[in-house]
């Protein structure tokens, strides 16, 4: 009793009690692991980032992107089929600080890299609303009026120890920030062998369209091509960083290859769409397509 | 006399100046809300989403929040010590240094000057200004209650002490980084080593400076102002040293899911689940408390703030530790459910603590009443009702928007996209903003409450100075 009634009185005494009990915890659970090979992983892939690509997360970090988008894949399904294969921890060992974040009011980001074009990322961050009306992301245009700052780069690339060199620092000299943006985003989750969550292959697929002539599948796709498609298609179809789909209707194409293009996408120009809709909505979506012939 | 004086000018400034940045903290609240549904509204590059929701965060956890416990500290300490401040001088640089340095490092921020890590984005400068101010608050505070009269120390000052301890900790470790120039830094951590770093930061952060240094309020303010000794000096006690012991383990239940290895991971659940004891132990410790006389609910408006307050600690301590369970973060996790569960704290726990405390502190200074107990009433009722609407709004959208996510169609395909699951979130969106209106409301009452009383406890000292030199 006495030596407690010292504790409650001594504020000395008291307060290193107080810091050994907060220390046990932090011990166990962020120091020791801090020394431990375990948390220190590297994928075999993994590059630091170059000069533009640093230069890029510098802004990713300084626009508190990390507000609203997240950089880490759940070993979930559902987040799987939506951003493809889980996050990996090495794949992170060159990120200081991680960027993972906490809240997704846009689309995570772990493997937006090589998904669209980087004239998609270019329209896409000048003006978001121009893919989808009702985006809640702020247009960064002025990214396209400003110049990467080269000595700054330079400073952070030995911040880092990163390797760099005089070519590397050559293309920054004319580069903006959007550029720099854009190189970063291109990067991300390219350290895991990238490889489709769905891939549909032609003997799962019907020769021709079992919807071929229906009017309301030609009305369901046309919604659904608005959604998502008139991004890069644009809003008649006929072309912008995608091709035109009324010349690509007018060569009438077998209904399979349609479906399989839009299920599969092609690596680094445009997503495949197998995860998301379902075989009605894709026929539907052909239907769409081919009613645009000329 | 003199000194006992000057150290009250220091806490009205204090209290004052977390009441602007308050102010400041809420208007950028109720804009970044209506950002979230309306892009418009975004100004880049200085006033988009990303730098100003960083402003928010920063200069309500910084501003209001530390600025009003600085002031309720330097208020409580010297009565708990029973004597003044060791350097009141000092506590009036430190009341000059922390409101250049909420301005400088809110600047800062809107000049996308982010590290990027959640509760800690200042950059190294103003990390080096911060750890500064609380060396000389630690310094004053901790050398006052070592050279106290009272012999033993009360449990606020336990709490205080914690506090002081541990957040330097925390600090410091997450705030180690390779500058790069001066407005640039690189953490010293990389990974998945960095992300456990800044997740027992984040986590902690939030526990040690709005739980314990409110639960040192609370613990003074409760029986001060209703006459009632506290419950059970045991439970005190028991719950605040398995509170601060097991704190510590908890932070990887944020990153549940995550690349983080997966027993950092369970024992952060672990840890997180126990907590619920220690935390109930307070609100048991309060409830019962007020058990022995209900009827301080209904004559002293003081106590509803108390009690509403400390049910919302309650709750939040229920709901925190049961997001960290896999199953329900799997769900939950990354979606407006979070937001919902941090403002239930922040605009229930914290705040209505702390406007009770400034409630208590101000009348005392001016040895007179409170303007209006109605006022004070009104204020209560607002804020209860808008922090209701915005913690519910957003658990209802949050479970939407998860499930929105996972929702799959009879052939394994999601079924919505991303874009389709966003778009259902705007009226809930819209709906947050009108809850933040009331919560502003309420508040811009409290703040026209406590300037009156003040007005009014300067006017009745004059008039007895005049009545003193009139009979002289």
């Amino acid at each position: 009793m006495s030596e407690n009634k010292k504790l409650y009185s001594n504020a000395l005494i008291f307060s290193l009690a107080a810091a050994i009990t907060v220390l046990i915890g932090t011990i166990a659970t962020v120091f020791i692991p801090m020394f431990t090979k375990g948390m220190h992983p590297k994928l075999e892939n993994l590059k630091p980032y170059t000069a533009i690509q640093l230069a890029g997360r510098d802004i990713y970090q300084r626009e508190g992107c990390v507000n609203c988008h997240t950089q880490t894949v759940r070993p979930l399904k559902s987040d799987v089929l939506m951003y493809g294969d889980y996050s990996k921890a090495g794949e992170f060992a060159y990120d200081q600080p991680f960027l993972w974040g906490s809240k997704r009011t846009g689309p995570d980001l772990a493997r937006i890299g090589g998904k669209y074009p980087d004239d998609w990322h270019y329209q896409h961050m000048t003006n978001p609303q121009a893919f989808y009306e009702k985006s809640n992301m702020p247009k960064y245009a002025f990214l396209n009026d400003r110049k990467v700052a080269v000595e700054k780069t330079i400073a952070h690339m030995k911040a880092l120890g990163f390797p760099y060199t005089e070519d590397d620092v050559n293309t920054l000299k004319n580069s903006t920030e959007m550029d720099a943006i854009v190189a970063y985003l291109q990067v991300l989750g390219t350290a895991v062998e990238r490889k489709a969550v769905l891939t549909i292959d032609e003997t799962m697929v019907e020769e021709t369209s079992p919807l071929a002539g229906n009017k309301d599948a030609i009305l369901k796709g046309e919604k659904l091509y608005k959604a998502e498609c008139a991004g890069c298609h644009g809003q008649n179809a006929e072309g912008n960083i995608g091709g035109s789909l009324v010349d690509y209707a007018s060569a009438e194409s077998p209904d399979r290859d349609t479906y399989l293009i839009i299920a599969n996408g092609f690596e680094g120009a445009m997503p495949g769409f197998a995860a998301i809709y379902d075989k009605e909505e894709i026929w539907s979506l052909v239907e769409y397509i081919k009613s645009l012939k000329k | 006399m003199n000194d006992y004086r000057y150290d009250y000018e220091t806490v009205k400034g204090f209290i004052l100046s977390a009441i602007f940045w308050g102010v400041v903290g809420l208007v950028v609240g109720l804009w970044i809300s209506a950002q979230m549904w309306d892009a418009s509204l975004n100004i880049p590059p200085y006033f988009s989403f990303g730098r100003l929701r960083t402003f928010h965060t920063n200069v309500l956890t910084y501003g209001l929040g530390i600025g009003a416990e600085f002031g309720v500290f330097y208020y409580l300490v010297i009565r708990l010590a029973k004597r003044p401040l060791l350097f009141p001088k000092l506590a009036r640089f430190h009341l000059w240094l922390f409101n250049v340095g909420v301005a400088i490092a809110g600047i800062t921020l809107l000049l996308g000057w982010n590290q990027s890590l959640e509760y800690a984005e200042f950059e190294w400068p103003i990390d080096i200004a911060i750890v500064i101010l609380w060396v000389i608050f630690a310094v004053n505070i901790l050398g006052t209650i070592i050279k106290r009269k009272e012999e033993q120390m009360y449990i606020s000052l336990w709490y205080i002490i914690a506090t002081i301890i541990t957040v330097a900790i925390l600090y410091i470790v997450n705030n180690l980084s390779i500058p790069a120039g001066f407005d640039k830094s690189y953490h010293i951590f990389a990974g998945v080593n960095s992300a456990n770093v800044q997740w027992w930061y984040g986590h902690n952060a939030v526990g040690f400076l709005f739980t314990t240094p409110i639960l040192a309020m609370f613990y003074y303010f409760l029986p001060k102002s209703t006459g009632l000794p506290i419950y059970s000096h045991r439970l005190s006690i028991i719950s605040f040293w398995s509170l601060i012991f097991a704190y510590l383990w908890t932070g990887a239940h944020h990153l549940v899911y995550t690349p983080l290895p997966d027993w950092i991971q369970t024992l952060g659940i672990a840890f997180t689940l126990f907590l619920i004891a220690p935390s109930w132990g307070s609100v048991v410790n309060g409830y019962f408390t007020v058990e022995s006389d209900w009827s301080v609910m209904k004559n002293n408006y003081l106590t509803k703030f108390f009690i509403a307050g400390i049910t919302f600690y309650g709750l939040q301590t229920i709901q925190g530790p049961s997001q960290g369970i896999r199953v329900i973060s799997s769900l939950i996790h990354y979606t407006d459910w979070v937001p919902g569960h941090v403002h239930m704290g922040t605009m229930g726990w914290v705040t209505m603590t702390i406007c009770a405390a400034v409630y208590y502190i101000i009348p005392h200074i001016y040895k007179t009443e409170i303007y209006s107990v109605k006022i004070a009433n009104a204020h209560f009722w607002l804020v209860l009702i808008g922090q209701l609407a915005f913690s519910i709004t957003m658990w209802v959208t949050g479970v939407q928007q998860g499930a929105m996510w996972k929702m799959t169609n009879p052939d394994g395909t999601l079924k919505y996209t991303f874009m389709e699951g966003l778009l259902r979130n705007y009226p809930y969106w819209q709906l947050r903003t009108l809850a933040g209106i009331v919560f502003v409301i309420g508040m811009l009452l409290f703040i026209y409450n406590v300037m009156m009383t003040i007005k009014k406890g300067k006017a009745e000292l004059e008039a007895k100075l005049q009545a003193a030199s009139a009979t002289a």
